[in-house]
C-alpha cells in the first residue's frame, strides 16, 4: 500500500494574479476537497457513533439508562469497577487470554512448516493439497462439530474446558495456511536456493532465511488468529457452557446480560471492557492488520 | 544397457529423503485434516442415516432423518429462505457499501489514516459485544437510534423485535462491520494503472464512464472474491443472529424461559442454528447431521465457483 492519494491528471498550478480557467480549475478543486471530506465525516459518524453511545450509557445511572437519554446526568465511572468485580469476570478474562495465546502460538508453529510445504516443494497431490485447505478454509464449523463434540466429550471426557478448542491448534488451520503460503510463494526462490549451496537444511532455511522475511505475513496471521479466539462464540458456548469456571468473555458476556438484565448501563460497561482489548491491540498493529487483509484479497 | 529402473542409488536416496522431508514438513496438517475434518465428516454422513440421542446406541433408520427435516421440521425452510434473504441483500450491500467506502479512502486527502482507523474499527469488535451493543442501540423503547429518528420526525421501527426488521437490523450491524472489505477494495483500487485513467481522460471520458471502463474490469476478481466469500460467511451466521434474538426476546435478562430460535417469528433463524438448536437441544444427532450435510453442499458449491473463477487471486504456482 504506497500513497492513499488518487490517480489524477495534474492540472497546472496557476500563477498568481491569474486567468479565469485557472481560477475555475482551482475552485473545483476545492469543492470535490468539501465534498469528499463531507461524506467522509458523514460515514465516520456511522462508524463512531455506536462506540460513543455505548461509552456514554456505560458510566449513566441505573435509572437514567432506562431512558432514551443521550447524555448522562451524572458520571458513573464505578459502573467500570462494578463489572471488573463481578465474579466471574476475571476469570473469564483469564480462560479468554489462554484460549487466545496458546491457540495463536500453536496456531503458528503447526502451520508455517506446512504452508512452506505447499508454496515450494513439487510433489504429487500438492494442488489436491491445496483445494483440501481451501475448502477447509471455506467449511462452515457446523458441520462437523455433531461429532467432533461427541468424539471431545464421550472419548476423551473433555467437555467443560476449553481444550477441545485449544488441541486442534497443534494440527494447523486451513486460513493461515492460505495466507502464509500466498505471502511465501512472494519470496524469490533464490535466497533458499543459495542458503542450500552453503550447506543450508531445509529445516534451518526456512528458520533462518524464510521466516524473518516472512515477519508482515507471520504477524498478520498472529493476529487473525489471536481475534478468532478472542471473539469466538459457538467454540465455548459448545464446550465450555456446562462449567461457568471455563467461560471465555463472549460467552460470559451473554450471561452478564442475564444477572443485570435491567441494566443497560452494566452491559454497555462489560461489552466495553470486552471490546477495550481489541481496539487497543489494534492501535499498537495496525500495520500488520491491514496487511493481513490485503493479503488475504489480493496477492496473488 | 543403462534402463529407466535402475536410476543411480545415489538420486534413488535424494528422493526418498524428499518424500520423508515433505511428509514431515506436512505432517501437522495430515493428522489434522483426518481427524478433524475428514473423520468427522464421514461420522456426520453416517449419523444422518441413524435415529441417534447421543446417549443409546445409534439405529439405522434410513432416510427418515432428511424427510423429517425437509417436510416436518418448521424451522427449516423458513432458516433457508433467511439465508437466500442475507445472501442477497446483506451480501450485496455489504460489497456495494465496502466499494463504495474504499473509494471514497483513495479520495480523502486530509486525515486519511484517522478516518481509516475510524472505518476498520467496528470490524474488529468481537460479534457478541457488537450484537449486544446493536441490541441496545435499536432497543425500540430506550435506544438512542428511535431517540434521534424520533426528534427527526421519523417513524421508528421495531428492529430486532419486528420480524420485518429484524434482518435490516442485522444488516446495518454487518454494514458497520465493513472494515476488512474497505481495505482490500482500497488496496485493489490503489493497484489501477494509473495510465488508464490517464487515456480514458484524453478520450474525454466522465468520471462514471472510468468508474465503468477501467475502474471495474480492473477491480472485478476483487469483487468476484468479496462476493463469495460473503456468501459463505453468510452460510455460517450464528453468532449475530442468535444472539440478537436472544436479547430481544428477553431470554437474555428476561424471565430466562426456554429461547425458540429466530426470534421474532423465525425471522432471525439461519442454518448453522439449527444444528445447535436439533443436536445440542433436542439432542436429536440425526436430524442435526442432515442440516450440516446440507450447509456442506452449499458451502462447497460456492468454494467450487470460488476455486474456478477466481483464479486470479487464488496464487497457484510460482
Amino acid at each position: 500500500m504506497s500513497t492513499l492519494t488518487t490517480p489524477r491528471v495534474e492540472t497546472p498550478v496557476p500563477a498568481p494574479g491569474l486567468t479565469t480557467a485557472g481560477r475555475e480549475a482551482r475552485r473545483t478543486k476545492f469543492l470535490q476537497w468539501v465534498a469528499v471530506h463531507s461524506l467522509a465525516i458523514a460515514a465516520a459518524l456511522f462508524f463512531v457513533l455506536p462506540f460513543v453511545f455505548v461509552a456514554l450509557t456505560a458510566v449513566m445511572s441505573d435509572q437514567q439508562a432506562l431512558t432514551r437519554d443521550l447524555w448522562p446526568d451524572s458520571w458513573h465511572w464505578g459502573n467500570l469497577r462494578t463489572v471488573w468485580e463481578t465474579p466471574g469476570f476475571l476469570t473469564w478474562w483469564k480462560n479468554t487470554l489462554m484460549y487466545a495465546v496458546l491457540g495463536t502460538v500453536l496456531t503458528l508453529l503447526s502451520s508455517i512448516p506446512v504452508a512452506y510445504a505447499l508454496a515450494r516443494f513439487k510433489f504429487r497431490g500438492r494442488n489436491l493439497a491445496m483445494m483440501l485447505v481451501i475448502s477447509t478454509m471455506m467449511l462452515p464449523p457446523q458441520v462437523v462439530i455433531v461429532p467432533m463434540y461427541l468424539f471431545w466429550a464421550k472419548e476423551l471426557h473433555l467437555s467443560g474446558t476449553l481444550w477441545p478448542l485449544i488441541i486442534p491448534m497443534a494440527f494447523t488451520d486451513a486460513f493461515s495456511i492460505f495466507l502464509l503460503r500466498q505471502f511465501l510463494l512472494t519470496i524469490p526462490k533464490e535466497y533458499v536456493d543459495a542458503a542450500k549451496v552453503d550447506g543450508c537444511g531445509d529445516f534451518r532455511a526456512l528458520v533462518r532465511i524464510i521466516l524473518p522475511m516472512a515477519k508482515p505475513a507471520i504477524a498478520a496471521v498472529a493476529l487473525f488468529q489471536f481475534f478468532y479466539c478472542w471473539n469466538d462464540y459457538f467454540g465455548p458456548q459448545i464446550y465450555a457452557s456446562e462449567n461457568a469456571a471455563a467461560w471465555t468473555l463472549s460467552y460470559g458476556l451473554e450471561s452478564f446480560k442475564g444477572a443485570h438484565h435491567t441494566n443497560w448501563n452494566l452491559t454497555m460497561a462489560a461489552t466495553l471492557l470486552v471490546m477495550a482489548p481489541v481496539i487497543i491491540l489494534f492501535f499498537f498493529a495496525q500495520k500488520a492488520f491491514i496487511e493481513g487483509v490485503t493479503l488475504t484479497g489480493v496477492k496473488g | 544397457m543403462m534402463s529407466t529402473a535402475t536410476i543411480s542409488p545415489g538420486l534413488r536416496h535424494k528422493r526418498r529423503r524428499e518424500r520423508l522431508r515433505n511428509l514431515a514438513f506436512l505432517s501437522p496438517w495430515l493428522i489434522g485434516v483426518s481427524v478433524f475434518f475428514l473423520y468427522p465428516l464421514a461420522s456426520t454422513v453416517y449419523f444422518s442415516f441413524m435415529k441417534y440421542d447421543g446417549f443409546t446406541p445409534p439405529v439405522w433408520t434410513g432416510l427418515k432423518n432428511w424427510s423429517y427435516v425437509f417436510t416436518d421440521y418448521p424451522f427449516f425452510w423458513p432458516a433457508l429462505r433467511n439465508t437466500l434473504w442475507l445472501v442477497i441483500i446483506m451480501v450485496t450491500l455489504r460489497v456495494l457499501f465496502g466499494l463504495g467506502i474504499g473509494m471514497l479512502i483513495t479520495k480523502v486527502k486530509t486525515g486519511a489514516g484517522l478516518f481509516r482507523t475510524m472505518f476498520y474499527l467496528p470490524y474488529l469488535a468481537p460479534p457478541v459485544a457488537a450484537t449486544m451493543a446493536f441490541a441496545f442501540l435499536l432497543n425500540p423503547g430506550t435506544g438512542p437510534v428511535n431517540n434521534i429518528l424520533g426528534r427527526l420526525g421519523l417513524p421508528q421501527p421495531g428492529w430486532f423485535n419486528d420480524p420485518a426488521w429484524s434482518k435490516p437490523a442485522l444488516t446495518l450491524l454487518a454494514i458497520w462491520g465493513i472494515g476488512d472489505l474497505m481495505v482490500i477494495f482500497m488496496a485493489s483500487l490503489l493497484d489501477v494503472p494509473l495510465e488508464q485513467y490517464e487515456a480514458s481522460s484524453l478520450d474525454g471520458a466522465n468520471a462514471w464512464q472510468r468508474f465503468v471502463h477501467v475502474t471495474l474490469p480492473n477491480i472485478q476478481p476483487i469483487v468476484l472474491f468479496a462476493v463469495i466469500t460473503g456468501v459463505i460467511q453468510t452460510m455460517q451466521y450464528y453468532t449475530q443472529p442468535l444472539i440478537a434474538g436472544k436479547v430481544a426476546s428477553g431470554v437474555i435478562g428476561g424471565s430466562g424461559q426456554q429461547f425458540e430460535p429466530g426470534y421474532p417469528d423465525k425471522s432471525t433463524l439461519t442454518l448453522p442454528q439449527l444444528v445447535y438448536n436439533l443436536g445440542f437441544q433436542r439432542f436429536d444427532t440425526g436430524g442435526a447431521s442432515v442440516i450440516a450435510l446440507v450447509l456442506f453442499v452449499l458451502a462447497m458449491v460456492f468454494t467450487a465457483i470460488l476455486m474456478r473463477r477466481g483464479s486470479g487471486f487464488l496464487a497457484t504456482d510460482d
